[in-house]
């Protein structure tokens, strides 16, 4: 049979039929637009949590641990001497909390291929001093650059302007949390207690808001060079080395051979922060499950109205068959029916998904917690829509299959003898 | 020369509720340009035998011939291509596609068989029309016509491929007097001048005598042919 015969006559039945037609495929539409909808809603929101963590943890850090050495040198010799070791509440000894090497270390690793870039920093416990009381707090010594670069620290700065760091001496910016505490404005002087007990006088150049209300209450940004001086150690005292790789997912295997290769610590990104993968993966499972609910049924409606066509039709179905219309051309046009159904309802509900969407882009959202966030966060990601192009035309097919068999099946003998 | 239509031993049975035989040892030939009415009293089985010969219906023993080709263990994409190719079909009622028009209707067996381009089955089916006298029809839809008018569309529409032989069913038991013998002189004149094939089953015994050929049956068996 000529393809073009089959669709002719599915468009004729479709059209004898015009508003079934357009209901069930309304149904389509509306099933693809709530799932493109849903899951780039969904999904915009997992990215901006993700975004809020994840984009601002590095790939994998490098650091020193301070902690007791795990061949205790009593241990050497215990095994031959038949003894047994009593003692107790063993105690790391003076170690020190800088990288090794840290220099040569990053030029090293400047080298590697892997690697979309480094960003050193260099932690310091203090307390802010508001007169009487003292603030627990920690200073991060970043290098500005590397760390607008690597982890977008300027949209974290809510007042003022990063780059200052660099430029005025003795300058911070403080947590959104810590100032709040503090009373201060931008140009203020506050004044810090070092652990080892020196006091240092530094001047606020800008507030820095997370999202995160823990970290905004303690945390603050120096440069290196300030905090190297706050703590009164050398040029080369780094505490961590941050890497963010081109490749995520490679992480958790550089991190162990980096640990190996310059006898630090590692930590890998997904190891610190497990809970995040976890969460997103069920969001998204809801958002398919949502989704595909919606889509059965809208199968379930193309199921009932090609299965009254089909009644309807039946003297057509007979007629054809008698004529030389194999079954196989039978189920051939209705599942040409159902199909066009899905992707005509399929390609509108991914227009107006998208439409909707953008709507909802539009919708103002501000929160204190999210300072960068001024609309609804919404993902454009093309593989949804990928998805649910392809989820309309197979539960359209699916739903068009069994009446369409059950059409091929009709014995014309039975109809035609029949009246 | 092979006969347009060939039965040997057909027996058919119905099962359900009891068994009953309802075509017992059909033997008969039909020779081409033969006009051959299948007569009978209501039950004899002569509708039963024409979709047994018109293929549609497999369930029985005895081998049928169709132009010289044994229609024994044909699949069913096989058997629709040989209706389609072979046989023109005039229903009692006329099966007409409401969403078609009169044109289409008659083409939609010709587009089938793919062997005309388009414009060729379109020229063919408004040849067809004019020999029925409805080519003024062509572009009505069916619901626009009389009964007599249909039921010429639908011998149209039988035409449409040549077929070597057309099986009618009570082609005109729905149909008034004047229009039973328009359509009855359409088949005569078919039979004659243009040599063509027909097998039609009747009970109007007026039809019948009309006719080249009478098989005549009764419970199932063939009592004169």
């Amino acid at each position: 049979m000529k393809i073009n015969l089959g669709f002719e006559i599915a468009k004729s039945l479709l059209l004898a039929r015009w508003k079934q037609t357009l209901v069930a495929a309304i149904g389509v539409t509306f099933s693809i637009t709530m799932f493109i909808t849903l899951l780039g809603f969904m999904n915009g929101l997992n990215e901006l949590l993700d975004g809020l963590i994840l984009n601002r943890t590095p790939h994998i850090r490098l650091y020193n641990e301070i902690k007791p050495s795990e061949n205790q040198p009593i241990n050497i010799g215990s095994d031959s001497l038949k003894e047994y070791n009593f003692i107790h509440s063993i105690k790391p000894n003076g170690g020190r909390l800088s990288i090794y090497n840290a220099i040569p270390i990053i030029s090293k690793l400047k080298e590697d291929n892997n690697i979309l870039g480094i960003a050193p920093k260099l932690s310091a416990q203090v307390f802010y001093n508001v007169g009487e009381t003292d603030l627990n707090g920690v200073i991060n010594g970043i290098n500005v650059n590397d760390e607008q670069k690597l982890f977008a620290f300027d949209t974290y700065v809510t007042k003022g302007n990063c780059n200052d760091l660099n430029v005025v001496p003795n300058s911070i910016i403080l947590g959104k949390g810590a100032a709040d505490k503090m009373l201060t404005n931008i140009g203020d002087i506050i004044q810090v207690t070092t652990s080892k007990g020196e006091r240092v006088k530094l001047k606020v150049i800008g507030f820095f808001q997370s999202g995160i209300q823990d970290i905004d209450k303690i945390q603050s940004y120096c440069s290196i060079e300030t905090t190297q001086k706050l703590l009164g150690v050398t040029s080369n005292y780094i505490t961590d080395i941050q890497i963010k790789l081109k490749d995520l997912t490679k992480a958790p295997k550089l991190a162990k051979y980096y640990s190996k290769l310059f006898q630090v610590e590692a930590i890998d990104i997904q190891t610190a922060n497990a809970q995040f993968e976890t969460g997103s993966s069920i969001r998204t499972l809801i958002s398919y499950a949502v989704g595909i609910t919606l889509l059965i049924v809208a199968g379930f409606g193309i199921y009932n109205i090609l299965n009254m066509m089909i009644y309807e039709k039946m003297d057509s179905i007979a007629i054809l068959k008698a004529t030389g219309f194999s079954g196989k051309d039978v189920k051939g046009i209705f599942i040409t029916i159902a199909l066009s159904i899905g992707i005509f309802g399929g390609f509108f509900g991914l227009l107006f998904g998208f439409g909707l969407t953008s709507i909802i882009d539009q919708i103002p959202f501000n929160t204190p917690a999210l300072p960068t966030i001024k609309t609804y966060p919404v993902s454009y990601n093309p593989f949804y829509y990928m998805i649910g192009g392809l989820f309309s035309i197979a539960t359209t097919y699916l739903a068009g299959l069994f009446p369409a068999k059950k059409a091929s099946k009709i014995d014309p003998v039975i109809i035609i003898r029949g009246k | 020369m092979s006969p347009s239509l060939e039965a040997k031993f057909i027996q058919k049975e119905f099962h359900d509720p009891v068994t009953i035989q309802v075509l017992k040892d059909i033997n008969f030939k039909i020779n081409k340009g033969e006009f051959v009415s299948l007569t009978g009293k209501s039950g004899c089985g002569k509708s039963t035998l024409l979709y047994i010969l018109s293929t549609m219906d497999t369930d029985y023993s005895g081998e049928l011939f169709i132009d010289g080709i044994s229609m024994h263990n044909k699949t069913e994409n096989e058997l629709a291509r040989i209706r389609n190719e072979k046989i023109g079909f005039v229903f009692q009622f006329h099966y007409l596609l409401n969403e078609f028009s009169v044109l289409k209707n008659v083409m939609l067996p010709g587009l089938k068989l793919n062997k005309y381009t388009e414009e060729e089955i379109e020229h063919r089916a408004l040849e067809k029309l004019k020999i029925l006298g409805i080519e003024n029809e062509a572009l009505k839809l069916p619901n626009q016509l009389s009964g007599g008018q249909k039921q010429r569309v639908a011998i149209a529409r039988s035409l449409i491929n040549d077929p070597l032989i057309i099986m009618g069913d009570e082609p005109t038991g729905n149909l008034d007097k004047k229009n039973s013998v328009i359509v009855f002189d359409i088949f005569k004149e078919l039979a004659h001048s243009l040599k063509q094939t027909l097998l039609i089953v009747t009970h109007d015994q007026e039809f019948a005598n009309n006719c080249d050929r009478i098989i005549e049956m009764e419970d199932g068996k063939i009592i004169s042919s």
